[in-house]
């Protein structure tokens, strides 16, 4: 077994014994520590596609995210206070359940991947990222400046969202969702990555002229790929907002496209767990030294410099060494 | 006489005040190797590009297979049935080499839409990209990184990813660049085969191999094609002699 598989392992491990033994210490704010991570980590996982393997910067991924958010927002703020979000040409009503606020959440941030990608993938490196940042301002401003839900302040949501047959209410059983999320999206990752599609993307980042030579079209392949990456982070977004049971504008700055592109250099760019290593060791950071000093981010900084500096592959890179497929 | 694979009719590009390609008319025939010579700044990547697709000429057309195809992007003309290599490798270096036919075989059939299946458990694109790397000599290679493998090895590589395309026409950009003299012989002795698969239009520094293979060659000076003619003709041609061949041939 390779020592990416053992790391990838541990990383897992952790993942189910940490929130075990809080849950056995009666420590549940640990709880949502964790269940934070691993939303976070979704959410990387999700710009990992985008960026790792698809070559693509994109510092506009807090626009998926923060689709996501505003899904669940608007749909469970609607069914809170029993009024339908339109009436005409058909009745849409709100929804308190989890499954359909994650389809809508997909399928209109792949939508705005798709938009979104239709415009900023003929432009590439420098331009690419302005472009993205761009999007992402609009969209923060848009939000903003939206009264009908919150703007500025936001929406709050007094009970989290339902899923059939759980009480999502109970921390833990929340998190056992979340983790499962992450689990079937990270195996869908690691197929991706040797299939097909991926080989080719794969290719289209290094040498998009041979792509092109052997009869495939590199930016199709991009866009592609820069939907499923949005429709992960877009899931990623609607945890989240329930996590928090509320949702604001913060979710679409552009400090949170930095962040979820953080975890994925801190982890390891490319690397199947490298943005499940990055976010947790963000929140775990932003836990131990947020207590200490309220700029805990110039630490958060020093670390990730570390990682650029002397680490190329992200922590998984440094542990695992270079990345092997077959 | 039998109908062209591909052809050119009065290519023109300028870029600026420099005439790269002054009408060039060209044609490829079945079984046929056609060498593109030229001396440095002749044109001859600038026109590589235009028949490729990655470059528009300012005027007139490139014809493939019988049909026009100037405005087709670089990708259709390759699912067409028209296979490059480059002058410089362009290959994937991170990816293994069996990574790399496989590619090439991915792009033949033209179905790179499954996000599930693995690409190298794929039994019709790996038989295709295995064939490939046997027929070029690097079938012990496969799993070796690109990035290890030697200049040779790459060329060779880079000849490879043009066979699982299974094309109608190669045009090759300097094949032999950077060769030394066993590899270029080896290339050459390959290269002599493989016109009965698909004719090769060979843009070729190497004269020792031109001469050899060459069926026709045509000679490129600042954007313009002097004379065209078999290997006999062009070595005799004093215009030839005195623009490009010089003491050489």
């Amino acid at each position: 077994m390779s020592r990416e598989r053992l790391l990838n392992g541990a990383l897992l491990l952790a993942l189910i014994l940490i929130p075990a033994w809080a849950l056995y210490a009666g420590e549940p704010f640990t709880i949502t520590l964790a269940t934070r991570a691993v939303i976070f980590a979704l959410a990387a996982v999700g710009l990992n596609i985008a960026l790792g393997l698809g070559g693509l910067v994109s510092l506009g991924h807090a626009v998926f995210f923060g689709i996501g958010g505003y899904a669940m927002g608007i749909l469970a703020s609607h069914a809170q206070s029993y009024t339908p979000l339109m009436d005409w040409p058909f009745a849409i009503e709100g929804t308190k359940s989890m499954p359909v606020i994650w389809l809508v959440a997909i399928v209109a941030s792949s939508c705005a991947a798709l938009l979104i990608g239709l415009l900023s993938l003929r432009t590439s490196g420098v331009y690419f990222i302005m472009i993205t940042l761009a999007f992402g301002q609009m969209m923060y401003f848009f939000a903003i400046s939206w009264p009908a839900y919150g703007g500025e302040d936001g929406l709050s949501i007094y009970v989290r969202n339902g899923f059939p047959g759980l009480n999502t209410l109970d921390p833990i059983q929340f998190y056992g969702l979340c983790l499962a999320l992450l689990c079937l999206v990270l195996a869908f990752n690691a197929r991706l990555m040797r299939s097909p599609f991926g080989l080719a993307l794969n290719a289209a980042r290094q040498v998009p002229e041979r792509v092109r030579a052997v009869g495939l079209d590199p930016r199709r392949l991009q866009l592609v790929a820069l939907v499923i990456s949005g429709a992960i982070t877009g899931l990623a977004g609607a945890l989240f907002a329930d996590l928090n049971r509320f949702v604001s504008p913060t979710m679409l700055s552009w400090q949170m496209s930095g962040e979820i592109m953080v975890f994925v250099i801190i982890g390891g760019v490319a690397r199947l767990f490298g943005p499940v290593a990055g976010a947790g060791i963000y929140v775990l950071l932003e836990h131990l030294l947020g207590g200490v000093s309220e700029y805990w981010q110039i630490f958060l900084g020093l670390v990730l410099l570390m990682v650029v500096l002397f680490g190329k592959g992200g922590v998984v890179g440094m542990i695992a060494g270079r990345r092997r497929d077959d | 006489m039998t109908e062209p694979v591909l052809a050119t009719h009065g290519l023109c590009k300028a870029f600026g005040a420099l005439q790269a390609s002054d009408a060039i008319s060209l044609d490829l025939r079945p079984g046929e190797i056609h060498a593109v010579i030229g001396p440095n700044g002749a044109g001859k990547s600038t026109l590589i590009a235009q028949i490729c697709g990655s470059l528009a000429p300012d005027a007139g057309r490139v014809e493939f297979l019988g049909r026009d195809v100037t405005g087709e992007s670089t990708q259709a003309r390759a699912a067409r049935g028209l296979a490059r290599t480059f002058q410089t490798s362009a290959l994937a270096m991170e990816d293994t080499v069996l990574q790399n036919v496989l590619l090439g075989a991915l792009g033949a059939s033209g179905r790179p839409w499954s996000f599930f299946s693995r690409a190298s458990r794929d039994a019709a694109l790996r038989d295709r990209a295995e064939a490939a790397l046997e027929a070029v000599g690097l079938a012990e290679l496969k799993e070796l990184r690109t990035a290890e493998l030697s200049h040779g090895q790459r060329r060779q590589l880079e000849v490879a990813v043009a066979l699982t395309l299974e094309p109608k026409a190669f045009v090759m950009d300097e094949p032999m660049a950077g060769l030394g003299q066993e590899g270029s012989k080896r290339l050459t002795g390959f290269l002599d085969g493989l016109r009965a698969q698909a004719p090769i239009l060979l843009v070729e520094h190497d004269m020792d191999a031109v001469f050899a293979l060459a069926d026709r060659i045509s000679v490129l000076v600042y954007g313009r094609v002097i004379a065209t003619g078999s290997v006999e003709d062009i070595r005799r041609d004093p215009l030839v002699r005195e623009a490009y061949l010089g003491d050489e041939a």
